[in-house]
This record gives structure tokens, sequence and C-alpha cells, in this order.
């Protein structure tokens, strides 16, 4: 399976030694020592209270002040042999960054940011920093609790958006060279963005209506606001990037058709758009939705207003979410906000097993969110308007660990119990979107439906033709998504270039 | 944006739009459909493809007013421009020789149905149309389908030619006086497409159906548009449209169909008491 963790390349490693032995990094690092650094408590990131928040969909999070950013950065030990910069998918320089917040220079860490991650606001925001960076830090390792990266990431990006300098890097000559891109979500922003400054002519084809993938339908407004996903945007058009919506690939145009037009290379990033169901009775019945539709509806048609906007969703007194991934956190969140009494989770693991992000469960414990662990749902009844009004729930008890490491849940008999419901979004996963797979002639795909690739470059069976994301991986993070992007520019780049060399 | 280039009402509460999408048109082929969105704030929702034009760039669907959507758009008018057409989406109808085809087509169905029957002529077919509404005045396009097919029949409550009935009646009538018939075909409302299924079941006549569930993205990615055939969950919008009407749970389509009911009357009376032109 996919390397989440990548080996950092020679040159990636040159470039973090001349930034660490450059001389405002010596002094700073001697200006306080590592004891002192050590001493000080993490700086929390203010949060709006509980019973506030969940009537709204603004932001939870309210990010850090300067000064608690340069507490918190000051805090970092600027190691020699930074381990966070191999524990983050996409190769952040993070003691540069770190140091430059410390130093008072917010707008060069949001420029030192840019130089490896096209979107540091998102990253900020939605990665799971906890099971990366953030994991192998030194403090973490010296005291317990680690340097907040995540947290000063987005402070630093939000710096730069909000003193209204946002940067455009000096862009090389244009090399004459087509790139399309498919999908306007983490993977595709990531490689547009990258390609964007190697000078190529790159289009982002996206077939919804705004661009972000799953930022803009999936990820819910009180965890990312859509005014920061549309200056990084924003920030990719001022590169140069031509984002086409209402575009399938597939159907609108195929690979072959673009290939035609002058397109050399090709990005899939077309997401997993294919949501998972349980394949039980009433599963549809009104008022089952899938995460993505559910979510769509609130967040990319802003179903939340309706009816000042056209598209409706259901409103409930008692709505359950299966699931205990990300996207079910979000899910129930969103019903809560939405005015249902009781938000429920199912989930047939125990906390322990839980996918989703720490913070993320904390937020919904906080907001008042039921957890019913160890159970999953084995039917649905719905009324004689065909609506859900029941779920017929079956206990769990815990095996040994299946192929995913987490133990395997085992159904206990005769443990059946009736909740009644009137709302059910599965958040149970979603498999790669076959509408590509399907039309693109001697594309090779594998037994998931996921479009197969060579690890190390993101390239397909298909010359010229890289994929990443959720397509490869079936259903993974947006920081793993953006990782791929960023590989799979780096090869694209490396082919369009030797097909220079060849002529 | 998409422009719009016509938009006219066809017989009333019929109406016409051809939307200039140059890339759409180049792909479009019988059966499929597209997404269109009237205005920022509006709902994505499907139409058939009623006809295309390569060279003018252009798409053409037939709707019927019923909903806020619907009446947005029978309010645009030509130079005014949609957020949203997307397409062609959906997978084509299957065209092939064989034989005597009947196609049954009623309300938005005698557009979607159009490029069907034309393409079905020009593969070897003999073609029957049955097309139906309330009264004679409502039917349209007859030029067309004359045009194309070996006999068009009608059926009107006012009986002003041929059957007073309403399917499945005069299409029983037609298939015992045509057969052998190879295929049905019927488009239309869902209950046009149920009583057509139920008239050919028991004949053995193979039967597909457009189905028109609700959908939001129409690319597979949301599933609300999810209806069972053969006992199996599918997703009209990549899986269809077109579905062998003998295997469809019409039961579950029909109260899918039907899941915002409420909140559409809701939506239409405050676009009616605050924004209709």
């Amino acid at each position: 399976m996919a390397e989440d963790k990548r080996e950092l390349a020679p040159e990636e490693k040159a470039r973090l030694k001349a930034d660490f032995e450059k001389d405002w990094r010596r002094d700073l690092r001697k200006a306080v020592p590592p004891k002192e650094r050590m001493k000080a408590g993490r700086q929390r990131m203010s949060e709006r209270s509980p019973d506030d928040r969940n009537r709204d969909f603004n932001e939870v999070n309210l990010g850090l002040a300067p000064e608690a950013a340069q507490a918190e950065a000051r805090r970092c030990l600027d190691c020699a042999n930074p381990l966070c910069v191999a524990g983050c998918p996409v190769c952040i320089d993070i003691p540069s960054f770190v140091k430059l917040i410390e130093a008072g220079r917010f707008l060069e860490a949001a420029w030192k940011l840019k130089e490896t991650n096209s979107l540091p606001a998102i990253c900020g925001r939605v990665c799971p920093q906890e099971a990366q960076c953030e994991e192998v830090c030194a403090v973490k390792k010296a005291c317990g609790v680690p340097v907040a990266i995540g947290n000063l990431e987005r402070f630093a990006a939000d710096f730069e958006r909000g003193s209204g300098s946002v940067n455009i890097p000096p862009l090389p000559p244009p090399t004459g060279k087509k790139v399309a891109v498919i999908g306007a979500g983490p993977a595709g922003l990531t490689a547009a963005g990258d390609l964007a400054k190697l000078g190529h002519s790159v289009t982002i084809f996206e077939a919804l209506h705004e661009a972000g993938g799953v930022l803009i339908y999936g990820i819910p407004e009180f965890r990312l606001p859509k005014a920061i996903l549309k200056a990084e945007v924003d920030y990719l058009r001022r590169l140069g990037v031509e984002v086409r919506t209402s575009f399938v690939v597939g159907l609108t145009a195929t690979i072959d058709d673009l290939r035609a037009e002058g397109y050399e290379a090709f990005f899939i990033g077309s997401g997993a758009g294919l949501p998972n169901f349980m394949k039980i009775p009433g599963e549809n019945l009104v008022g089952v939705y899938s995460a993505n539709e559910y979510l769509t509806r609130v967040n990319l048609m802003r179903a939340y207003d309706f009816p000042a906007y056209d598209t409706p969703v259901f409103k409930a007194k008692t709505a359950a979410v299966i699931g205990g991934g990300n996207v079910a956190m979000d899910s129930v969140r969103t019903a809560k906000r939405l005015g249902a009494e009781r938000a429920v989770i199912v989930y047939r693991r125990s906390m322990t097993e839980m996918p989703a992000r720490t913070e993320e469960i904390r937020h919904a414990e906080e907001e008042g969110i039921e957890f019913q662990l160890l159970a999953a749902p084995a039917r649905y009844f719905g009324g004689k308007d065909g609506r859900v009004r029941a779920m017929e729930c079956r206990k769990m008890g815990l095996g040994e660990p299946d192929a995913s490491g987490r133990r395997r849940p085992i159904p206990i008999e005769g443990s059946e119990y009736t909740m009644e419901v009137d709302l059910v979004v599965c958040a149970i996963g979603q498999s790669p979107n076959p509408l590509i797979p399907q039309t693109t002639p001697g594309l090779k795909v594998g037994n998931w439906g996921n479009v197969e690739v060579d690890w190390a470059t993101m390239a397909t069976s298909l010359p010229g033709v890289f994929a990443g994301g959720d397509i490869i991986r079936g259903g993974a993070t947006v920081i793993l998504a953006m990782g791929d992007g960023r590989v799979a520019a780096a090869e694209i780049d490396r082919h369009l270039r030797r097909g220079v060399a060849a002529t | 944006m998409p422009k719009i280039l016509e938009r006219r009402r066809l017989v009333p509460n019929l109406h016409l739009i051809e939307v200039h999408a140059p890339d759409v048109a180049r792909k479009c082929r019988p059966g499929q459909f597209v997404i269109i969105m009237p205005d920022e704030k509006g709902e994505r929702v499907p139409l058939s493809v009623a006809d295309w034009d390569a060279g003018r760039g252009s798409v053409t669907s037939v709707f019927i007013v019923v909903g806020t959507t619907t009446r947005k758009l029978a309010a645009l008018n030509p130079g005014d421009e949609v957020p949203v057409l997307v397409g062609p989406l959906g997978r084509p109808s299957e065209i092939a020789s064989f034989g005597t085809v009947v196609l049954a087509a009623g309300c938005f169905g005698i557009g979607a149905l159009w490029p069907v029957a034309r393409a079905l002529k020009a593969a070897g077919n003999r073609v029957i149309a049955l097309l139906d509404a309330k009264a004679d005045y409502l039917v349209y396009w007859k030029d067309r389908y004359l045009s194309v097919c070996d006999k068009v029949l009608f059926s009107s409550r006012d009986g002003a030619r041929g059957s007073k009935e309403f399917i499945p009646r005069p299409l029983e009538e037609l298939l015992q006086a045509e057969a052998p018939v190879a295929r049905v075909i019927a488009v239309g409302c869902t209950y046009l497409m149920y009583a057509s299924s139920q008239a050919t079941r028991p004949l053995g006549i193979k039967t597909i159906v457009s189905l028109n569930p609700i959908m939001v993205d129409g690319t597979g990615m949301c599933g609300a548009c999810r209806c069972t055939a053969a006992g199996k969950t599918k997703f009209a919008c990549v899986d269809g449209p077109d579905f062998d009407g003998h295997q469809v749970d019409w039961d579950e389509l029909f109260l899918r169909r039907k899941s915002y009911f409420d909140e559409e009357v809701r939506s239409l009376c405050r676009y009616e008491e605050t924004e209709l032109p």
C-alpha cells in the first residue's frame, strides 16, 4: 500500500541544511537554551464555546494571537535533524517557518510554507498533525507535548491573507507545455500549483461548479471556511492556473480528446466519488443519506440556508451517523447545527479504534454529540411515506486485529435494540469514482476500482498520465492527496522536460 | 457562463431551453442528460437532452414547470446566463437494429425521446411512436416525429385523435396490432413509465425506461439518485438513466421522488411571493 511518510531526497536535505546554518537561525537558537524552551507549556488555540458554536456554521477554532504564536514557536528546538519534516507528506521545511514566526517575520514564514505547500491555510486546519509532523516532534519525545506545528501553519497562512499582501513567487519563463489536471480537490490543486510554478500551462478540469473537491463539498464551513478555500484557489489563478468548472473528464471530453487538443501530460485527481452503503434492508428509505449527499447539500449547495437557497436537506429530531471517521464527525456536527435534538455517532468499534482526528472527536463531544460505540445498524424501518422512522442496531464485541491493524468487530447474537431516528447518514467510506477508469482505454485499474500507480512516481499505466489522492487510495486524507499531487507534479515536470530534450 | 440561446413555451407548462455549451454539444448522444442550475442559489437539476447542434454549439432540453427551479428556468430569456450546464451525463441509450420499436412518450419525454427516435430510425428499425398528453393541443413536436417514424399515434383525454385513454390501454392495443414488437422505450412521468412496463410485462417485451430520480451532482458522487433494479441498488446518474422497466422497484422510486414534497412547496411559496418576475 501507499507510503505515508517519505524518505527525504538529498536535495531536500541540502535545502534544509542551508537554511539551518543561516546566521539568524544560529543566533535565535543560541538566544534561548533548549531546557527553557521545553519548560514552556503549549499555547492553546482559542475556540468558540460549544453551546454557542453548535448552533451555527461559523468556524470553531479562532487561531493564535501573534504573541501566542511567537511563544509557541519558541518551544521548537530547531533540531539539526528535524524529524517533523520527514513526518510531513509534502516535506514542509517546518523548522524554518516556525523560526521565522519566532523572529516575528510572519509574512516570510508564510512564504516559506508556500515554497512546498500551496494550501497552508487549509492544511493548518484539516491535517492530522498529531499523527504526522507533531507525532515525531523532538519536544514531544522530551516532554510529552509537541510543538503545535499545525496551529502555527494556520497562523502564518492566515496572517498573510489578512495582511492583504499575498506574495506571488517569481515565475520562470513559460515552457509552452500544456498540462491537464483532472479534479480540483486537494491533490489536483497541489499538482496545479507546483506545475504552474515550474512554468507549465495548467488547466484544472472540475466536474462540480466550484473548485475544491472535498474541501468545498465535504468539509463544513465550521472547520474550513469557504472564504479561505476561495483565497487559496485565487492564489492558484494568480499563478496562471486556469480552472474550468462543470467539465466532467470522461464525459464532456475524454483524456484522449484532451490529448488531441494539445495537452501533453495529465494528473488524475478525481477522488473517491462513489459512496459505500452497507447493503442492509431499508437503506434506500427517504431520509437515509450518504455522507457525500448530506454534506454536499449542506456545504456546496448551502441547504443550511434553505429556502433562501433552493436545495433542501432534512432536519432531524434524532440523527444517527454511521461511522467513526472525520466525515462521520463532520456529518454529525452538521446535523446538530441544523437543529437535531439528538445527534448520535453509531460506530462498530470502540473509541480507541476510531479513525477521526482527536480534535474532531473532542469537539463533537463538547458540542453534545452522543456516541453509541460497539454498535452497528442491521436494518432501517420506514413509515408509509417512505421516511425512515427507526433503526435496529446490533451490539458488537472486538476480536483479533484485522488487516487494518484495528480489532475486528464481531456481532453479539441476541443484542439487537431499536432506536427511533428520523435521519441517517452513512459515513462508512467510499470507492474511487469510476468515470475516468471507464472512459480511458488502457488505464490500469486495481481490485477496488482504484487507478494503479507506481508509488514512487505516481505514474499510471499510460504514458504521460499520473494520478493521486483518493482515486488511487480509495479514501485517505487531504494531506496525503496533496503529497501525491506534489510528487506527481515533479514527475510530470521531468516527463515534459524529457520530451523537450528528445525533440 | 453558459448563455441561453432560446427559451420558449412549446405548449402550456412545457418549455424548450437551448443553451450554448459547445463542449457538451460535441459529445451528446441519445438518452443522456445534463445538469443545469438556473442561478447561483438554485438547485442542480437533471434534464434529458432533447436535441443538440454541434455546429451551433448548443444543447436543447424540454422541461415541465413544476417547482422553483423549473419556474426560474422558464423565466430565462435569450442572452441570459446560467451558472451551470454540465454534461452530457449518464450512459447513452442502446441503439441497434432491433426490428419494430415502440416509443411511448408523454410530457418532457416527447422531447427526450426525439433523439432516440431519430437514431433508431437511422439504425434501420421500424419506429412507431405513441405520444400521450392530457389534450391534443398539448402534444408538441408532432412534425418531428412524423418526419422519422413509420407511424405516429396519439392518445389524449379529449380524444381529438386516437385513443381517449391513458397508457397502458392504447399501448396494449398498439402492441397487439403491431406484433411482434422487439422493444418498447417509455419516457415521461414516472406513472407513464410504470404503466408502460406493466403493460409489456405479460407480453415479455423488453421495456426500457429513463428514470428520473432526484439528483445532486449527477456524476456518481452523492448517491441521491439511487434506485433498485433487479434487487440491486443502482445510481441512476452513472448506471442509468436507462433501466429495464421490468426490473425497477417502482414503489421505491415513487416514494423517493416525493422526498422533498413539503420543502418544494415551501420553496415555491417563497419564490412566488418574493422573486417571481
